[in-house]
């Protein structure tokens, strides 16, 4: 029982990271990645997100769209789910540090459009998984997302400070430092 | 044997001690001339308290302390004092600051001074006290003053007294070779200390590249409970919070003094520096330096005179310029390099180092960072140093505080040991000022706002007070009106707002003679009551006996001839104006006069030449005889003589006037 | 009910949205207001941030109003006095592009400076005291007017108003005091340190050793 749920999370955090390997949510990868601060601030709030939408998805569908024979409406009812989820954090947010809600700007709203947390949604359908495994599954999606864009905003950080050349200043060497992370996390293949 | 700890890092540097011990202690002299700089320590610089030109002894103090961090300066020798001016010292910025210019008489004749002998029996703060009046200061390169150190707080509990004798920066042997000439002096010294702080235990720390000096100290300090520790050489050693750790195994921390752990540390040169106060009561003048390098010929030793110039001391030596790269006050380490060789020595100047180029070249240009990490691995405060180079480079001041980037010791390991030769403490010191300066700024500008919103508030309230009395003006008004109203009676305000009103519309529609003539007889009125009151105030006087009568009575005198004039004028008026009121009144004031004047002239073209000219006559009479008495008056009155010359000149002009205007009658009558 | 749901498929997905949505907008309802935020203490850290000299280069009428406007979206580049340190730091704050300072407003200033009341001109009128939004100017009607130095944040905010034109501004001095260690020029790291790719036009000396 533990193990299938440490295989899990193993699997989304590292072995299939969401962001590296799977390639979703690479927009605020790429935007909030400049400070570290922020880039904590907004791993946070997207690993809130990606749990409680997970959980809450699975129970609409679990609970509604399948007694009623409705699942072909699984896209509309996630997308619903995930925006009221992003609209609730984005109060908190505002709630306990207005600053990093000002830092975060128009990300926030947009973890709505993150494809990783439909991603994930969609996913553990596809993979249907049970309640409990969705809600780790979520959160495991959730902490490969922090890891790596706490990884790359350090990085970003160094970056700016040091002597990089000038066509390749800013989001270019972004792209190629987040390239060859990719290429390190795709070493994870095969552990689990 | 004790045991001692080890603290983080470290370097080994070549040592290069052995040139300047081979001889003993020398007397450095007496310079023609001495630079004393008002500030040699940290806190507010001293105040002279001498004039220019005035004769002081050796050991006379020509600038008290200022304050509670401050210490007094005395001068070195018997001279004159030259002058007290801004003057170029030791600092790597190559300002000026004030100094007092002594120029020596060659007698070296001390002041009045007497020691001490049997301490014991002194109270703790006479002991600072004197520690104070003789000016000392931390020796060891700091400058702190001693006397502050001492006045530890009464609730802070000091288990160890440590008496610095690391020395563990290459070349400087000062403390050294005091330690082998004056060990009886340091243990003298300790034991002062020791009855001020009345620690658990004192020890006198001591590398263990100074074999003979160990033995020296052993050898004073037999019988006495001081201990001498030694230990394995290293470089910071001597740095306190290092030789804290060494020691007692305990780290000061972040932030914080040796007192809150326990402990109070105090350099060699001082300990000799306080014995030589108490006992001998000699205030600190002199100080042991090291001049050595490569371009002198006899590194050594010196006893220095405070304020000696640094080109007098190391002609001494056997300076030599061609071989000479740069001249640096300090150790390699943690020195700098002064800006030219007319400055001052000074409390904290433990050496003169004068390398040549291939012994201590000029470093090579600073290369990329390649992340080795060697600079943190010798950082004897367990600092990152290569973090805090990327965020000195950046300009990222929190993150450097977050470093602990004031624990910095500015020691120079880091810098000796990065392989790509970049001066970290360079970094480190600019940092560490911006954001001193940053935080200055930040408080005035703080100061700037709280005087603005103040001033804000200020206004506000001066507007609200404005608005509240405007509030009440007007309920009062209504309230008055209300009274009034209720009561019948005139609202006495509003009554003379309507008294007013009514008057100027009268005289402004108002009936020309009538209006005229109520005018007069205003006037008469008021000239009668004006006299009225003009007399009263001048029986008053004349009762009182004051000196205002004289001109109280020409005051009442002149309001008695407006009066007999306005009545006059009133009779002429009723008169004029009773023949005219046939004729249609005119609106206003101004167009009575333009009537009047045109009835004149039509009334005078309809006289006759004679008459015409009988009315001249007449008036000119009239004005003659107002010229007249005017000129007598002034001339009883002894006014000016312009005056009585102008008056005299009109009378002879109306009396000329007078006599044509006469035979033109005559001739008139007669044709 | 449920059967007659699956009967009607049209109907029961209808309901089910709407269902969903109008439970979910309930909620949100309701966190809207117990999450609600009074004030604007964003305003209040960028206030800390600007360097408080009232001058109103900015355009608006003291430090506050300007901070509070930077909240709502204005330009961070408008404070001469804050220089390029300022709009560097709060571009940090609110994690901004940190733009060139808009020089529209007034260059920013090489040297602190303070204002100087040159006595024998001044005729008392009082109106540089009325300018001054610190209240640096001691003085009253018909008596002599002098600035106190330590209150003065040079905002020049005083010169205009003055009849007699009598105010001038005074820079600040270097000393001992301002001295403090610069930042070792970067520059000197690009060097050409293979020696083959010196040419070597004169003596070994010019080479960067």
């Amino acid at each position: 029982m533990l193990a299938d749920y440490s295989i899990l999370l193993i699997g989304a955090i590292l072995v299939n990271n969401f962001v590296l390997v799977q390639f979703l949510g690479l927009c605020p990868f790429m935007g909030v990645s400049n400070k570290l601060e922020a880039a904590m601030g907004m791993s946070m709030a997207t690993t809130f997100v990606l749990t409680l939408a997970a959980a809450c998805s699975n129970l609409t569908y679990q609970f509604l769209l399948v007694p009623l024979g409705l699942g072909y409406l699984k896209t509309i009812a996630f997308i619903l789910v995930i925006a009221v989820v992003v609209q609730f954090t984005e109060m908190v947010m505002r709630k306990t540090s207005p600053l990093l809600h000002r830092v975060l700007g128009v990300y926030l709203p947009l973890i709505t459009t993150n494809c990783a947390v439909l991603g994930v949604a969609l996913l553990n359908i596809s993979k249907d998984h049970s309640f409990l495994e969705s809600l780790f599954y979520g959160f495991g999606a959730g902490a490969g997302f922090s890891l790596v864009l706490v990884l790359f905003a350090a990085m970003r950080e160094r970056l700016t400070v040091a002597d990089v050349p000038a066509p390749f200043k800013g989001a270019a060497v972004g792209m190629i430092t987040a390239g060859l992370m990719s290429l390190a996390f795709m070493g994870f293949a095969g552990l689990v | 044997m004790r045991k001692v700890f080890d603290f983080h890092g470290g370097i080994h540097p070549a040592e290069n001690k052995h040139q300047s011990v081979r001889t003993p202690i020398a007397d450095a002299g007496i310079p023609p001339e001495l630079i004393i700089p008002l500030s040699q320590h940290i806190g507010a610089p001293a105040r002279p308290v001498v004039s220019i030109g005035e004769r002081v002894l050796k050991g006379q103090m020509i600038a008290e302390a200022r304050g509670f961090v401050s210490v007094p300066v005395h001068a070195p020798t018997s001279g004159t004092v030259h002058a007290i001016e801004d003057r170029l010292i030791a600092h790597p910025s190559g300002y000026l600051a004030p100094c007092i210019v002594i120029t020596s008489d060659g007698q070296d004749e001390w002041a009045e001074h007497s020691g001490v002998s049997d301490y014991q029996k002194l109270e703790t703060a006479d002991l600072i006290g004197i520690i104070r009046d003789a000016g000392i200061a931390g020796m060891g390169g700091a400058g702190f003053p001693s006397a502050v150190k001492l006045s530890v707080k009464s609730d802070t509990q000091i288990k160890t007294l440590i008496i610095n004798g690391t020395e563990c920066e290459p070349y400087i042997t000062a403390d050294d070779i005091l330690m082998r000439e004056q060990a009886y002096e340091i243990i003298e010294g300790t034991k002062i200390l020791r009855q001020i702080i009345s620690p658990k235990e004192t020890l006198i720390g001591v590398e263990d590249n100074k074999p003979e000096g160990i033995a020296a100290l052993r050898a004073a300090a037999q019988g006495t409970d001081i201990e001498i520790v030694t230990f394995p050489t290293k470089y910071p050693s001597g740095g306190e919070k290092q030789l804290v750790e060494i020691l007692t195994g305990k780290q000061v921390p972040s932030g914080g003094l040796p007192s809150q752990v326990g402990v109070v540390c105090q350099n060699i040169g001082s300990t000799v520096a306080i014995f030589n106060a108490v006992v001998h009561g000699q205030p600190l003048i002199s100080r042991i330096t090291t001049v050595t390098g490569e371009s002198v010929h006899e590194p050594q030793n010196f006893e220095v005179l405070i304020g000696t110039p640094v080109q007098y001391l190391i002609e001494k030596a056997g300076y030599q310029s061609e071989k000479n790269n740069r001249l640096i006050m300090g150790g390699p380490m943690m020195g700098f390099t002064i800006p030219d060789t007319d400055v001052p020595v000074v409390k904290t100047t433990n050496c003169l180092l004068a390398p040549s180029e291939t012994e201590l070249s000029t470093p090579p240009p600073a290369q990329a960072c390649i992340r080795c990490g060697m600079c943190a691995e010798v950082c004897p405060a367990s600092l990152l140093p290569q973090q805090m180079f990327w965020f000195a480079q950046g300009k990222e001041f929190e993150k450097l505080e977050e470093h602990n980037l004031f624990d910095c010791i500015e020691c120079g390991a880091c810098s000796f040991a990065c392989p790509s030769h970049i001066p970290l403490v360079q970094y480190y010191r600019a940092s560490k000022a911006e954001i001193l300066q940053m935080r200055r700024d930040h408080e005035i500008a703080e100061q700037s706002r709280i005087r603005f919103e103040a001033r804000q508030q200020r206004l506000e309230h001066a507007e609200e007070e404005k608005e509240a009395k405007r509030a009440a003006r007007k309920v009062a008004a209504k309230q008055r009106a209300q009274a009034a109203e209720e009561n019948g009676e005139e609202d006495p305000i509003q009554a003379a707002i309507e008294r007013a009103k009514a008057k100027k519309i009268a005289q402004q529609a108002g009936a020309g003679e009538e209006s005229e003539l109520e005018k007069l007889e205003k006037a008469v009125v008021s000239t009668s009551k004006r006299l009225a009151t003009a007399t009263t105030k001048l029986e008053q006087a004349k009762a009182e006996g004051s000196d205002l009568v004289g001109a109280l009575q020409t005051g009442v005198d002149r309001t008695r001839e407006k009066l007999t004039a306005a009545e006059q004028a009133l009779k002429d008026g009723e008169q004029r104006l009773g023949t005219h009121s046939a004729e249609q009144p005119p609106v206003d004031a101004a167009q009575a006069a333009i009537a009047r004047a045109m009835q004149a002239r039509t009334s005078e073209a309809s006289l006759s030449p004679q008459e015409k000219a009988r009315l001249d006559l007449e008036k000119l009479q009239h004005r003659l005889q107002k010229s007249q008495t005017v000129l007598i008056q002034s001339r009883e009155n002894a006014e000016e003589d312009k005056v009585i010359d102008a008056l005299e000149s009109t009378v002879a002009r109306l009396t000329e006037k007078i006599n044509a205007v006469q035979q033109q009658l005559n001739a008139a009558e007669d044709a | 009910m449920i059967d007659l749901l699956t009967q009607y498929p049209l109907f029961a997905a209808l309901i089910a949205l709407v269902g969903l949505a109008a439970a979910f907008g309930a909620l949100l309802g309701f966190a809207a207001e117990k999450f609600k935020t009074e004030g604007n203490p964003i305003a209040d850290e960028i206030n800390n941030i600007l360097p408080q000299t009232q001058c109103g280069q900015c355009g608006y009428p003291g430090c506050r109003p300007y901070a509070e406007a930077i909240a709502n979206g204005e330009a961070i580049n408008k404070c001469p006095p804050g220089g390029e340190a300022g709009v560097q730091a709060l571009a940090d704050l609110l994690d901004l592009e940190p733009l060139p300072l808009d020089e529209e407003h007034g260059e920013a200033k090489k040297v602190t400076t303070v204002a100087f009341i040159r006595e024998d001109e001044c005729i008392g009128c009082t109106k540089c005291i009325q300018a001054c939004p610190v209240d640096a100017i001691l003085g009253a009607a018909k008596q002599m007017h002098t600035v106190i130095i330590s209150e003065c944040t040079g905002c020049d905010l005083c010169v205009e108003p003055c009849p007699v034109d009598c105010i001038d501004m005074i820079a600040q001095e270097e000393s001992l005091k301002t001295w403090h260690w610069q930042l070792p020029d970067p520059v000197s790291r690009r060097v050409d340190i293979i020696a083959s790719d010196v040419v070597f036009s004169d003596a070994p000396k010019d080479r960067a050793a």
